[in-house]
């Protein structure tokens, strides 16, 4: 089953000239109405007449994390806000968050892929689809939701949390299809056979916002009764829909005819040679709002070309292997060691030095902050110490979005480091390493 | 008419109450007496010593988180009701006790109750007031 057959299946060379037609497009455009790339195209001599191939995309410089950033919140938007429809985000390494728009014709679009990834799942019309992403500013529940309406099925909007709840719903309205992200599947797995629940209709799973390795996806499989699927997206690049696999699970297919992907080297920025394993770099072709060149994901993956026993020309990529920064994912959410830094900067009474302790307890992410207690003024009481500690856990709530337990040490407890610092203990013991 | 106290923070682990007591006896630092209270994490140690400034000199070296506060040690009769008439005064003059501990004196007969609050002047005149005898800090260590 297909949702954009044409393209979806489409020779590959007939794609290659579509995207080449495209490509030269977004570059004339991100030049004439986005003044970050018309100053970055310029002093790199890069017009859409130099683009004659698709190879010639490496002359493009590349976009970071940090661009968007310091652009904050709407000054690489190619559009005027009366254009804007919506606008997401997605945690920021300082506070400020990374702020994506959509026009109408974008969100559109996106409806589109997340649609086509759904349908290449095996999702249908008939299918009532509980998301359990939270809503708001994260491109992944309104994503998925408004893909799967496109799709025609019946979407249940109950965001993330109250288990107990959602299992009722799914009980009750007959969910098939469960939008969240692993982690959570396989804790509702584990709730509900703690409850004795056997009379599910649960049928395939859409999981993104981590990564999934193969026993999760086992576990989450035998306890939910279910076929589980992996998608990935971004929201610098769309938000989910930029890729998701089929049922033959072989890979994730690209929506290549709007996200031109690449693999490049890391750290010598260099592209790769076809099938090489390297750093995910991502162009929208399309998008009118926020368009991006050469954006750097920091994702390790690879990509294969050959046609998928599905029929999808599109090519696959490898499921996400690691990440060329520090970043980590604890329940989906984006963590960058900086922003606990920046979480903990000023706070009295506390050493520089911090470290992170992400576990699985249940199956789900827990995240530990440990901090160095410096100096005794607060030894008298209890409850001043407490306080500490809650400033401490809510700072880094209003930075990360996320609980964490605040623990105080002793000073100099903590592993010093020379050069980089390793400041995170993941014991999850199933973050796959980029070994290329 | 108050005495130095260490507080010092511990880390709920094992060995961790070892190496404190380990560097105050390399110190020759005698404990007169001392109280722990712990929560999941961690606990604060508290102790009267022979020489609280060396102790807390000696700790800070050792890296750990000190703090010398002032304390009352009030004398009280080692007998049924003695605590309870102390506290019951102090209350009834709105002095609210944040924690104490106690220790038994060598002189038979004797209770020396620690005692932290927020004004030690006043707990002090009351207590001086009402025929309680606070021990001074030159006197802590002939108890």
């Amino acid at each position: 089953m297909y949702w954009q057959k044409d393209i979806e299946t489409m020779k590959r060379s007939d794609l290659e000239r579509l995207q080449l037609e495209r490509l030269r497009y977004i570059v004339d455009y991100c030049y004439n109405n986005v003044p970050f790339y018309h100053e970055r195209l310029k002093k790199a001599g890069v017009t859409a007449d130099k683009i004659k191939t698709l190879k010639d995309i490496e002359y493009i410089p590349y976009t970071t994390k940090d661009d968007i950033r310091e652009n904050y919140p709407f000054n690489m938007f190619a559009v005027p806000m009366r254009k804007v429809a919506r606008v997401h985000a997605s945690s920021g390494t300082t506070g400020k968050p990374t702020v994506v728009g959509y026009t109408k014709n974008d969100l559109d679009m996106w409806a589109d892929t997340v649609a086509r990834i759904c349908v290449a799942a095996g999702a249908t019309e008939d299918d009532i689809a509980q998301i359990s992403f939270g809503y708001g500013l994260f491109t992944g529940a309104l994503g998925l939701h408004y893909g799967l309406e496109k799709l025609g099925a019946c979407v249940v909007p109950v965001s993330s949390g109250n288990t107990q709840k959602q299992i009722m719903l799914m009980r009750d309205f007959g969910t098939t299809l469960l939008i969240s992200t692993p982690s959570y599947a396989l804790y509702l797995g584990e709730v509900i056979k703690e409850m004795g629940i056997d009379d599910l209709k649960l049928r395939v799973g859409l999981f993104g916002g981590e990564g999934c390795s193969k026993d999760i996806r086992e576990q989450i499989e035998k306890t939910l009764g279910l076929f589980a699927t992996d998608n990935y997206g971004m929201s610098e690049i769309i938000g989910p829909g930029v890729s998701g696999e089929c049922q033959q699970r072989c890979g994730l297919h690209i929506n290549e005819d709007h996200f031109l992907p690449e693999i490049i080297d890391s750290e010598t920025g260099q592209v790769k040679e076809r099938g090489e394993c390297g750093e995910l770099v991502v162009t929208t072709l399309t998008k009118e709002a926020f368009p991006v060149l050469r954006y750097r994901t920091r994702d390790i993956t690879k990509l294969d070309y050959d046609t998928c026993k599905c029929g999808r020309t599109l090519v696959r990529m490898a499921k996400v292997m690691g990440r060329s920064d520090d970043m980590l994912i604890i329940k989906g959410v984006n963590v960058f060691p900086s922003q606990i830094e920046s979480a903990l900067e000023g706070v009295s009474h506390i050493g520089p030095h911090y470290q992170l302790v992400v576990r699985r307890v249940n199956a789900r992410d827990t995240l530990e902050v440990k901090v160095e207690l410096v100096d005794g003024e607060l030894l008298e009481k209890f409850s001043e110490l407490e306080q500490l500690a809650n400033m401490i856990r809510n700072r880094l709530h209003s930075i990360l979005g996320l609980d964490a337990k605040v623990t105080l040490v002793e000073p100099k407890s903590l592993e010093r480091f020379e050069g980089k610092a390793k400041r995170v203990l993941d014991l999850r013991g199933e973050n796959p390493k980029s070994e290329c | 008419m108050t005495v130095k106290q260490l507080s010092i923070f511990v880390e709920n682990k094992p060995g961790r109450l070892a190496r404190v007591t380990d560097i105050l006896a390399k110190g020759g630092i005698d404990i007169r007496a001392l109280s722990v209270a712990d929560t999941t994490d961690y606990g604060i140690l508290r102790l009267i010593v022979s020489d609280p400034i060396k102790a807390c000199e000696l700790l800070k070296g050792a890296e750990y988180t000190v703090k010398l506060t002032d304390v009352i040690v009030v004398e009280l009769e080692d007998e049924v009701g003695a605590l309870a008439r102390m506290l019951a005064l102090l209350d009834s003059h709105g002095i609210s006790v944040e924690y104490l501990y106690a220790f038994i004196g060598r002189d038979k007969g004797k209770a020396y109750i620690i005692i932290r609050v927020e004004d030690n002047i006043k707990a002090v005149d009351i207590l001086s007031g009402n025929g309680y005898s606070v021990t001074k800090e030159e006197e802590i260590y002939k108890i």
